[in-house]
C-alpha cells in the first residue's frame, strides 16, 4: 500500500458515498505511479506484467513522447480484475485524484455488473504472468525472432473471435469415431425372396440412400457450419508445435478477455463519467474545489471537433435516459404523440429513471445501447453528423445531418467493433488443404495491401495457402497467399470459365 | 506491487529497444526507396540524424472506411468537419549517426569503397598502441605484465616458494602499455556544390539537390578524415556562400555555367593544391545555359583546369516540367569516355538513388 493517508481517506468517502448510491463492485486497490511508469503500464493495457512484444514498445514511445510535448496525460486507468487496480498519477491535485477515484468506481461497478463481463477472467492479473512467463521461456528455447514472427502472425488476427461463443455452450469437436462413416448402403431387413419387394420396398431403400448421401456430402464439408471463431478452430486444427499452440491459445484468451471492453466503450466510459459527476456534485466536493473539478470535468468532456467523444456522448445518452424514464418519455403513447407542445411539457412524475440505467448498465453493450436509446432528439442536440471523404486527403467534410444516416453509421462504427466479419468456410478447399475465408461484405471494402499481409502471416499458422474471398469495387474476388507470394484471382472469370 | 511496476518499467525498456532494432532495420531495408523523401537538412543534432519512419503496424482484416464517420459539433453539411487525419498515421523517428547512414547507403545502393588517392604521399604521425614500457600513468597499468614481471623477478633471486606461490608486486615491477608513432596516410578531401539558382530552378528542385547532396556528403565523409565543403552558387554570377544560404538563395537572373568553373577552379588553385587533397565537384543545374558559346566555355574549363585535378566531376541535371536543357548532352559529347565524369539526369525525388549510384558507383 503505497497510497498518502490523504488519499486512503479520501478512497474511503468515495467508496462510502458509491455504496450508498447503489454501485456494487470487487474491492479496489490504487496505486500511486508516475508518469513514466504510468506510460508503461498503459502500453501494457494496464497490466504490470504481459509477454515481450515490439508494439508495447512502439505504444510507450508514442505516449511518451505526447507526455514530453504536453499533448496529454493519462489520468485514470483501471482493470477488471478481482480485486481491481486502478492508478494514480503521482504529482496530480488532490481533486484530480478524488475525480479518478469516483471514475474508477464507476467503472468497477460496470465490471462487476454487466452481463457482456460476466465471463471474463477475474484473475487477469495472474493469467497475464503467467502468460508472460510462458512466452518468455518459449523465446529462450526457439529463438526471439522465430517466436516473434508466430506471434506477430497470431496477433493480426486477434480480433476473428466469435463474440456470440461466450453465451454459447461450447461447440462439440469431432470426436474419433465419426471418421468411419455410415455406410450409403441402408439396412435390410431379413426376408424370404418372395417378400423382399414388401419387406424392403425399393422406393424407400432408393430414399434412404439418397438421404444418407446428402448427410454425407454435409460432413465431409469442415468446417460444418462457417465458423466465426477464427483462432479458435486455428487452435484446434492447424498443424502447430505445441509452443506454437500454446501461444495461439494466449492470444486468443487475451483477446476474448478484451472483448467486451472493445464492446463497451462509449457505455464504460458514459457509465463512470456520470458516476463521478454524481459522487463529487452531490457528495464528496468541498466548495474550494468546485472550479477546479467543473474545469477538469470540462476538459474530460470536450469535443475535438469533429471527433466523436465517448465519455461525452456515454454521459449524456445516460443522462438521457434517465431523464425520459423519470418523465415517462416511453411507450407506445410517448411514440405517438407528435404534438412538440405537448412532448417538450411531457411529464408523468414516474421517477423511473435511476433505476432504469442501472438496468441499462447491467444488460446491454455499445451497438444495442445505440440502437435502442439514439432518439432523432438526442442526435439534434448533440449535434451528431456523418463525414465523407473531402476533396482534400485526410480532410473529412460533413456529408449528412439526418438522423437514420448518423445512427445507421454510428451502429456500423461500433458492429463487431467497427472490424469486418470474416469466416472460415472451408479448410480443405478444392481438397487441397487449403483454407478458405469468406468475408461479408457489407457495403464497405476491405483494405486490401493490409489483407494480403495478413493473409501472408495466416500461412505460417496455417502451413498451407489460406485465401479470403471479398468483394473489391463491387466484384468479388478471391485473395490468397501460399506463404511465398500473394495470389488473386477474379471469381466472375472463374464462374465464367466452369459454366463454360 | 511497487517493485512489480519497477519491473513494468524494466520491461518496457526491452521491448522498447526491440521496436527500436525493428525500426532500424526497416530504415535499412527501405532506404533506397525512400532517400529523396527525407527531409535531411535541419534535422541534424550533433552527430545523429532523425529519420521519420512510417508507423509500424501489424496488418489486420480492416475496412477501408475513408473518412465515413460520426462525429460531432458545428457546421453544415458540404463543410468541412474540423477532424484532422486519419487517426493511426502517427509519424515515429528513428535517429542514426551520420556513419550509420553512410553505411546504410552504401549497402542500399551496392556502392563500391572509394580509394583516396595519394595514399602514399600524404602521411600524418599518429599514435598506436602497441608497447609496454617500464614507466607511464597508472590508467595504462598492465596487470598482467606486472605480474608476470614480478613472478620473473621472484624465480630468478630464489624468492619464490612454490608450496606458498604468493606474488608481490614491487615499484620496478610495474610494466604500462605505451605506443610508439606511426605514419599513417592521411586522406582528406574537399567537396565543391555548385548550384544554379536562377530563376528557372523551383523549390522542388533545391530539394532534389539537397536531399542528394545530403547522401554524397555523408558517403565521401565516412571515407575520410577531414572533409571540407564549398558551396557555389551561380546565375548570371558566380558566388561562394555558406551551407545555409546555398539551399535557400533563390536569384532570378539568367544563367552563366561558366562563371561557376571559373569560380571553382580558382579557388581550387588557390587554396587545395591537388597533391594534398582529394577534389570532388558536383554540379547541378537544369541545364539551361545562357549561350552555346559559353557551354563550350565550360568544356574547355572543365578540360583544362578542373579534371586533371579532380577525383571526379559530377553533373547532376535536374529537371522539371517544361525545361529543355541541353548542357547534359553537351557534356556527355565530349567526356562519355572520361573516367572522371559522372553524369546523371534527375527528373524527380525517385531518381535520387540511381543518380548517387551513377556519381558514387565508380569507387573515385
Amino acid at each position: 500500500m503505497n497510497l498518502p493517508l490523504e488519499l486512503v481517506r479520501q478512497q474511503k468517502r468515495i467508496e462510502a458515498a458509491a455504496h450508498e448510491f447503489g454501485l456494487r463492485f470487487f474491492p479496489v486497490i490504487f496505486e500511486l505511479v508516475d508518469y513514466r511508469q504510468m506510460n508503461a503500464l498503459a502500453a501494457y493495457g494496464g497490466f504490470p506484467t504481459r509477454y515481450p512484444h515490439w508494439r508495447f514498445g512502439m505504444e510507450f514511445q508514442q505516449l511518451s513522447k505526447s507526455y514530453e510535448y504536453g499533448l496529454h496525460r493519462i489520468y485514470e486507468m483501471v482493470i477488471n480484475n478481482n480485486p481491481t487496480y486502478a492508478y494514480l498519477l503521482e504529482g496530480n491535485t488532490t481533486v484530480d485524484h478524488k475525480m479518478v477515484m469516483a471514475h474508477v468506481y464507476g467503472h468497477a461497478d460496470f465490471f462487476y455488473n454487466n452481463v457482456y463481463f460476466a465471463h471474463t477472467d477475474r484473475k487477469i492479473v495472474d493469467t497475464m504472468a503467467n502468460h508472460a512467463t510462458r512466452i518468455r521461456r518459449y523465446q529462450e528455447r526457439y529463438g526471439l525472432e522465430t517466436v516473434e514472427r508466430f506471434l506477430d502472425a497470431c496477433l493480426s488476427i486477434d480480433d476473428l473471435i466469435d463474440p456470440g461463443a461466450v453465451f454459447r455452450p461450447p461447440k462439440p469437436r469431432r470426436s474419433m469415431d465419426e471418421d468411419a462413416p455410415e455406410p450409403l448402403e441402408p439396412p435390410r431387413l431379413p426376408a424370404k425372396p418372395y417378400l423382399e419387394r414388401y419387406v424392403n420396398p425399393p422406393e424407400y431403400l432408393d430414399a434412404l440412400r439418397e438421404k444418407r448421401r446428402k448427410v454425407r456430402e454435409k460432413t465431409k464439408r469442415f468446417p460444418p457450419e462457417p465458423e466465426r471463431d477464427v483462432l479458435g478452430f486455428l487452435l484446434h486444427e492447424a498443424p502447430l508445435e505445441n509452443w506454437e499452440r500454446d501461444i495461439l491459445n494466449i492470444v486468443r484468451e487475451e483477446s476474448y478477455y478484451f472483448l467486451p471492453q472493445r464492446q463497451t466503450k462509449i457505455m464504460n466510459e458514459g457509465w463512470a463519467t456520470y458516476w463521478h459527476s454524481t459522487i463529487l456534485t452531490q457528495r464528496c466536493l468541498s466548495a474550494s474545489e468546485l472550479v477546479d473539478y467543473a474545469d477538469r470535468h470540462s476538459g474530460a468532456l470536450a469535443m475535438a471537433p469533429g471527433r466523436l467523444n465517448p465519455y461525452k456522448l456515454g454521459l449524456e445518452l445516460f443522462r438521457d435516459i434517465e431523464r425520459r424514464w423519470d418523465r415517462g418519455q416511453f411507450g407506445p403513447e410517448w411514440e405517438a404523440c407528435d404534438d412538440m407542445i405537448e412532448r417538450a411539457h411531457w411529464d408523468r412524475k414516474l421517477g423511473l429513471g435511476r433505476e432504469k440505467i442501472f438496468e441499462v448498465r447491467r444488460l446491454h453493450c455499445d451497438v444495442t445501447l445505440l440502437d435502442e436509446f439514439l432518439t432523432a432528439d438526442f442526435c439534434q442536440r448533440m449535434q451528431l453528423f456523418v463525414t465523407e471523404p473531402g476533396k482534400r486527403k485526410g480532410q473529412p467534410v460533413i456529408s449528412s445531418r439526418d438522423f437514420q444516416q448518423v445512427k445507421q453509421s454510428l451502429l456500423f462504427q461500433f458492429t463487431n467493433g467497427g472490424s469486418p466479419l470474416i469466416e472460415i468456410v472451408d479448410a480443405n478447399f478444392r481438397n487441397r488443404g487449403e483454407l478458405l475465408l469468406v468475408h461479408r461484405h457489407v457495403g464497405v471494402d476491405l483494405r486490401i495491401d493490409w489483407a494480403r499481409e495478413v493473409l501472408a502471416g495466416m500461412t505460417r499458422i496455417w502451413h498451407r495457402p489460406v485465401r479470403l474471398e471479398t468483394i473489391r469495387q463491387g466484384k468479388p474476388v478471391r485473395l490468397g497467399h501460399d506463404g511465398k507470394r500473394p495470389s488473386e484471382e477474379d471469381l466472375d472469370a472463374v464462374t465464367r470459365a466452369e459454366a463454360g | 506491487m511497487s517493485r512489480m511496476e519497477a519491473a513494468t518499467t524494466s520491461r518496457i525498456e526491452a521491448d522498447l529497444g526491440r521496436f527500436r532494432q525493428i525500426v532500424r532495420g526497416r530504415v535499412r531495408e527501405e532506404l533506397k526507396k525512400h532517400l529523396g523523401r527525407y527531409e535531411m537538412l535541419g534535422r541534424q543534432a550533433g552527430r545523429t540524424v532523425s529519420i521519420p519512419v512510417p508507423h509500424l503496424e501489424l496488418p489486420r482484416f480492416a475496412h477501408d472506411t475513408g473518412g465515413r464517420l460520426v462525429g460531432q459539433g458545428e457546421g453544415q453539411p458540404g463543410e468541412g468537419s474540423g477532424a484532422g487525419e486519419h487517426p493511426g498515421e502517427h509519424i515515429l523517428e528513428a535517429e542514426f549517426t551520420i556513419e550509420e547512414l553512410a553505411q546504410m547507403l552504401g549497402e542500399a545502393l551496392e556502392l563500391p569503397r572509394i580509394r583516396p588517392k595519394g595514399q602514399e604521399e600524404l602521411l600524418s604521425p599518429s599514435r598506436r598502441y602497441s608497447g609496454i614500457a617500464p614507466v607511464g600513468p597508472e590508467s595504462l597499468r598492465h596487470f598482467k605484465r606486472s605480474y608476470r614481471q614480478a613472478l620473473r623477478r621472484m624465480l630468478a633471486s630464489g624468492v619464490y616458494d612454490p608450496q606458498r606461490p604468493r606474488v608481490e608486486l614491487v615499484r620496478a615491477d610495474r610494466r604500462y602499455r605505451s605506443w610508439r608513432p606511426v605514419l599513417r596516410p592521411r586522406a582528406n578531401a574537399v567537396i565543391f556544390y555548385l548550384m544554379d539558382v536562377s530563376g528557372s530552378m523551383g523549390n522542388e528542385q533545391k530539394e532534389i539537390v539537397r536531399s542528394e547532396s545530403f547522401w554524397i556528403d555523408a558517403w565521401i565523409r565516412s571515407h575520410y578524415q577531414g572533409v571540407r565543403n564549398i558551396y557555389i552558387v551561380h546565375d548570371a554570377a558566380a558566388k561562394e556562400v555558406d551551407r545555409d544560404t546555398f539551399f535557400r538563395l533563390r536569384e532570378s537572373g539568367g544563367t552563366v555555367i561558366s562563371s561557376a568553373y571559373e569560380l571553382a577552379a580558382r579557388i581550387l588553385e588557390e587554396r587545395f593544391p591537388p597533391q594534398d587533397w582529394n577534389l570532388y565537384v558536383f554540379h547541378f543545374s537544369d541545364g539551361e545555359n545562357y549561350s552555346r558559346q559559353d557551354t563550350m566555355r565550360c568544356v574547355k574549363l572543365l578540360q583544362d583546369r578542373l579534371l586533371p585535378a579532380l577525383n571526379l566531376f559530377g553533373y547532376g541535371q535536374v529537371e522539371s516540367y517544361g525545361t529543355s536543357g541541353d548542357f547534359l548532352d553537351a557534356l556527355e559529347a565530349h567526356f562519355a569516355a572520361d573516367e572522371r565524369v559522372a553524369l546523371s539526369r534527375i527528373p524527380n525525388r525517385d531518381a535520387i538513388g540511381d543518380s548517387i549510384r551513377t556519381f558514387l558507383g565508380r569507387g573515385r
